[in-house]
């Protein structure tokens, strides 16, 4: 790729999804995005560039998926997920007592591993939700991506990664040499296309954000931006999950952690989560 | 220290558990079939046991049903690691006492990931 291909390149990137290339960052750009020109059959990068410049839909998608790390596990870091059953759940238990909704938005679900770990959590928790109208809404920029999550298949490898068996051996059916979810956890599970460089408030408020390990590819102006519109699509006394390298602090003022846990955030406010102490209101 | 038995019969796999394990601080035990496990079980009961399915002499299997009913038998964290990658070995091998299952092949992150899942890490 020519260099001002290549800030072109950067630019565009940014602007459309919010991820930074590091100025040498050229040979990533380039081994991600081979596979696609010899799909298309062109002969080099600059027919690809051309087409950015011209503003072609499909070309323009398909590279920026092709851009991106969807890498994802079922319960990864396990402590969160601890901690959403253990804590998070019973308390919004007791405040949505009288409505008895309950919605959970997966804000950069790749593959599925990530919302399908909070349905199978809930399907757990099924006794204590009965009479709930619970929603799973899981979203991602990669459409391939989204459809892949959509059909809950995964390879050996996938489901070896955070899964504990007894999880396997309930929610799973074996497909070939894959291994599919099962159609009660994807029927929890509504997966749609969504941009979080764009604003929420168009997928409706939730109780609960995971936000988790996407913001790493972002530069601070963008983390904050994204950060902000989260605030505004969540419950005053909602929670966020972020990724273990991603912090709110020094970015975002309208999200404060909660105290003594790690990855977990409440709004600021007289509601906040962030006001109430985690274990004490746990056991209250 | 945490002990790991490592039950295999090929001598390659035996040394890659070895090295993933050591990686993660256990002292390593081997044995290259049930038979020799039962031994080295009965000479000190280890915190855990990786476990092949088809072995000559005593199968995975029934090394772990012994196991079960020895003296201490109850308390090594038993994490299969084989071949065998259907639900109905799966289930068998959790009905008969394993605390965990892998499916090979495996790597040192779907260990990791497994020992962390029953305790071990
Ligand atoms: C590494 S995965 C994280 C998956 C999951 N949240 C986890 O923690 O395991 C990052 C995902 O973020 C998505 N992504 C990147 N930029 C995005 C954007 N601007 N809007 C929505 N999703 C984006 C990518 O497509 C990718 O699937």
């Amino acid at each position: 790729m020519k260099p001002d291909d290549f800030s072109f390149f950067s630019k565009w990137l940014k602007d459309r999804t919010g991820l930074v290339l590091g100025t040498d960052k050229m040979y990533l750009v380039e081994s991600r995005l081979t596979p696609l020109l010899r799909k298309w059959n062109m002969g080099s990068f600059d027919s690809m560039v051309a087409s950015l410049r011209k503003g072609d839909e499909a070309v323009m998608r398909e590279v920026s998926d092709a851009m991106m790390t969807h890498e994802s596990f079922f319960y990864r870091d396990i402590k969160p997920f601890e901690l959403f059953r253990n804590t998070v759940l019973p308390r919004l238990l007791a405040a949505r007592a009288a409505k008895r909704t309950l919605r959970i938005w997966s804000a950069a679900c790749s593959t599925g591993q990530e919302p399908y770990t909070l349905a199978m959590i809930l399907r757990e928790e099924a006794a204590k939700l009965a009479g709930w109208k619970v929603e799973i809404t899981a979203t991602d920029i990669a459409r391939e991506i989204i459809d892949r999550a959509r059909a809950g298949m995964y390879t050996q490898f996938e489901v070896q990664r955070g899964l504990p068996i007894q999880m396997l051996m309930k929610y799973f059916k074996q497909q070939g040499d894959k291994w599919q979810i099962s159609a009660d956890i994807r029927g929890m599970v509504q997966f749609r296309e969504f941009n979080l460089l764009q604003d929420p408030r168009t997928l409706g408020t939730f109780d609960v954000v995971f936000c988790r390990n996407v913001l790493i590819y972002f530069d601070q102006t963008t983390k904050g931006g994204v950060l902000n519109r989260i605030a505004r699509a969540m419950e005053p006394d909602g929670f966020l999950y972020l990724g273990g390298a991603e912090t709110v602090i020094g970015i975002c003022d309208a999200f404060a952690p909660l105290p003594g846990e790690r990855g977990v955030y409440g709004l600021v406010g007289k509601q906040g989560a962030s006001a109430v102490p985690f274990k004490q209101a746990a056991i209250a | 220290m945490k002990t790991c038995l490592v039950v295999d019969d090929s001598k390659v796999i035996r040394m890659v558990a070895r090295r993933i394990l050591e990686g993660l601080n256990f002292s390593i035990a081997e044995a290259a079939d049930g038979q020799k496990a039962v031994e080295a079980c009965e000479k000190q009961m280890p915190d855990a046991v990786l476990l092949d399915w088809n072995m000559p002499v005593m199968s995975g299997i029934d090394f772990l049903r012994k196991l079960r009913t020895m003296r201490g038998g109850e308390r090594p964290v038993v994490v299969f690691c084989t071949t065998e990658n259907d639900m109905a070995h799966i289930t068998e091998a959790i009905g008969a006492g394993a605390n965990e299952y892998i499916m090979k092949p495996f790597d040192s992150d779907i260990i990791q990931a497994k020992f962390s899942q029953v305790g071990l890490l």
